[in-house]
């Protein structure tokens, strides 16, 4: 009699939200370690390019296309002093809108989210921003709401002033 | 010319205007660095260099079909690059020839024809005319079938890479090319058909740099160990051995190469794994057999000598003045413009064999993103060296002169650690801009 039970009914908007939230807390105050630890173990991140927003990584030429092993690599990297593009680190503000629970795949909680992030660096009189769209993919598991993939999509049609994506969108 | 050390050497200024000083006495090297700031000096670039050397439109396999086309910038100018019905190539002036607007304003598509939204004109995509609306107003004499799309005045194409020259009386392309011909087949080589293509997606970023900083920058492997260190640690961390060679700044011992007419190249045992065909432990264990059995392709088709080339070096290949093909952890096409004398546009591609898998695709992919582009873990801190240097040159009239003399008067072969070849292009660069004065 147990019928397994639908994700997205056991997901409320405001757990997701703080949920991402509390990540763009982390994000913007380079706590990236705490930040690994709201992943699942075979988590991924995207960045798809701006000409193909839709475009599948094995396919199609990413910005960022990171599976969990990179993903670790990547931080590791940033939290060297020797990322010279990430050192000092960016001041980053990330304001995140429009948060939506949008559908289910299998165990995934499909959630769709805005963001606008402002990079501030040294000798840079204006922020660099970076503006997109959020897709994200949790999972509900015995430690809380993780994120299994998220895929940042910016809206600009070429990466141009924004230059190189050398931190976490 | 071997005078700089003479006078009062860094005043105010260059020695005898030359901002390009080759001492071979004294064994130095130097360029000034008003190169990187002047604005009058960018626009002579443009006329010198831009305006009559042979620049990168695009790739053949970019254009698959008859009405395929892509919006392209060459050398500063709207440019439509297309496939025509009959199956041409072509490379047209982006410009009505009515009031002048651009006709074509998507990045890419088909086309039955080209469409000028302001007043209608129409014209095919081998670029004639095709129609003007309320044509009867026209007085008698108008030329219509005079006034199709403007082509570049030249293009032409080396193993589908094409380029234009907007001087007709450039000498043709493979003559242009040299000895870079050599190893754009070294990358075509990869290719059981001899097909390469553009992978779809492509990354266009700008970095606040003078484009000669980014020449520079993508065969100088000097600045490996320092600028790229963590991509050395993800590589050990990866279990690949990245451990210098003795007696070496790299891994491998790897050289540095004069291709003649300004174009460059290094040429460097493969020490970070190749898709085609060189096996690293980031490509996981399941790769290990697929990449054999490439590996094992490449040697019916091209003998071992020919199959190790391919597959056990990397190259940086620069075409003069801003085309780069960079064949190492993976193939990745990128061109740069000026916009300012303090920043560049970069346009760039993956670049690969027709035949490949899915898997093997994917594991291009994957390598490419290892080191290349601006989500990569190697690129983004290039730009991040580039911009610092642009930013040093704010003090271009106390701290004037750039060195580049490493290796200079070695009697072994340049080193791609040396400046050797960073000084062909410089050379080159010299004597274009010479002419042009």
């Amino acid at each position: 009699m147990n019928k397994p039970l639908d994700p997205a009914a056991t997901v409320t908007r405001a757990e997701v939200e703080d949920l991402l939230y509390h990540e763009a807390d982390l994000l913007d105050r380079w706590r990236l370690d705490e930040w690994l630890g709201l992943l699942t173990d075979d988590a991924s991140y995207f960045v798809p390019p701006n000409d193909k927003p839709d475009a599948d990584h094995r396919f199609t030429l990413f910005t960022v296309a990171d599976d969990i092993v990179r993903l670790r690599e990547r931080i590791i990297r940033l939290k060297d002093p020797n990322c010279h593009a990430e050192f000092p680190p960016s001041h980053t503000r990330r304001l995140i809108t429009n948060v939506r629970i949008t559908g289910v795949e299998g165990d995934m909680i499909v959630v769709a989210a805005n963001f606008a992030i402002f990079r501030h660096r040294r000798h840079e009189p204006a922020p660099r921003q970076f503006i997109g769209r959020y897709v994200y993919k949790l999972k509900r598991t015995d430690a809380g709401l993780k994120i299994h993939e998220r895929r940042a999509i910016l809206d600009a049609e070429e990466l141009g002033v924004m230059g190189a994506v050398s931190f976490l969108l | 010319m071997l005078d700089r050390r003479n006078g009062n050497g860094h005043s105010n200024g260059h020695d005898n205007g030359k901002l390009v000083v080759e001492d071979l006495e004294n064994l130095t090297f130097s360029v000034h660095r008003k190169v990187f700031v002047s604005p009058e000096i960018l626009e002579d670039e443009n006329r010198a260099i831009f305006d009559k050397c042979w620049v990168y439109v695009g790739h053949g396999s970019e254009l698959k079909n008859p009405g395929d086309f892509r919006t392209r910038s060459v050398a500063g100018r709207p440019v439509i690059f297309c496939r025509d019905r009959q199956g041409g190539v072509r490379a047209l002036f982006n410009v009505c020839r009515h009031r002048g607007a651009v006709v074509c304003r998507e990045r890419e598509g088909n086309a039955r024809q080209f469409y000028c939204i302001y007043h209608g004109w129409t014209y095919n995509t081998d670029g004639t005319i095709r129609g003007i609306p309320g044509e009867e107003a026209y007085p008698p004499g108008f030329d219509k079938q005079g006034k199709g799309l403007v082509p570049v005045p030249r293009l032409e194409q080396y193993k589908d890479f094409y380029f234009a020259n907007l001087d007709p009386d450039a000498v043709d392309l493979e003559t242009y090319l040299a000895g870079a011909k050599d190893y754009i087949d070294l990358v075509v080589d990869q290719s059981p058909s001899g097909k390469m293509e553009i992978i779809s997606g492509v990354q266009e970023y700008d970095i606040k740099a003078n484009w000669k900083l980014l020449v520079e920058n993508s065969v100088d492997d000097y600045h490996l160990v320092t600028t790229h260190s963590t991509w050395l640690n993800y590589m050990r961390n990866s279990g690949v051995n990245v451990t210098p060679a003795k007696g070496h700044m790299l891994p491998t011992k790897g050289f540095g190469k004069d291709l003649g007419n300004g174009h460059l190249t290094t040429d460097n045992p493969n020490y970070r794994g190749r898709p085609v065909a060189r096996w690293i432990s980031v490509y996981g264990e399941e790769a290990k057999a697929d990449i054999e059995a490439i590996r094992k392709e490449l040697v019916g088709r091209l003998g071992e000598a020919r199959a190790a080339r391919v597959a056990d070096t990397n190259r940086n290949l620069c075409i003069f003045p801003n085309l780069v093909i960079n064949d190492g952890s993976s193939v990745t096409v990128r061109h740069f413009t000026p916009v300012a004398p303090d920043l560049m546009h970069v346009t760039a591609w993956a670049l690969g064999p027709v035949e490949e898998t899915e898997a093997q695709r994917a594991r291009r992919l994957h390598a490419f993103l290892t080191f290349y582009g601006p989500g990569g873990f190697a690129t983004p801190d290039d730009v991040a060296a580039l911009e610092l240097a642009q930013q040093g040159y704010a003090a271009w009239r106390e701290v004037p002169w750039t060195d580049l003399s490493r290796g200079m008067g070695s009697s072994q072969e340049q080193l791609a650690t040396d400046e050797g070849h960073l000084r062909v292009f410089w050379r080159k660069w010299d004597e274009l801009m010479g002419a042009q004065a």
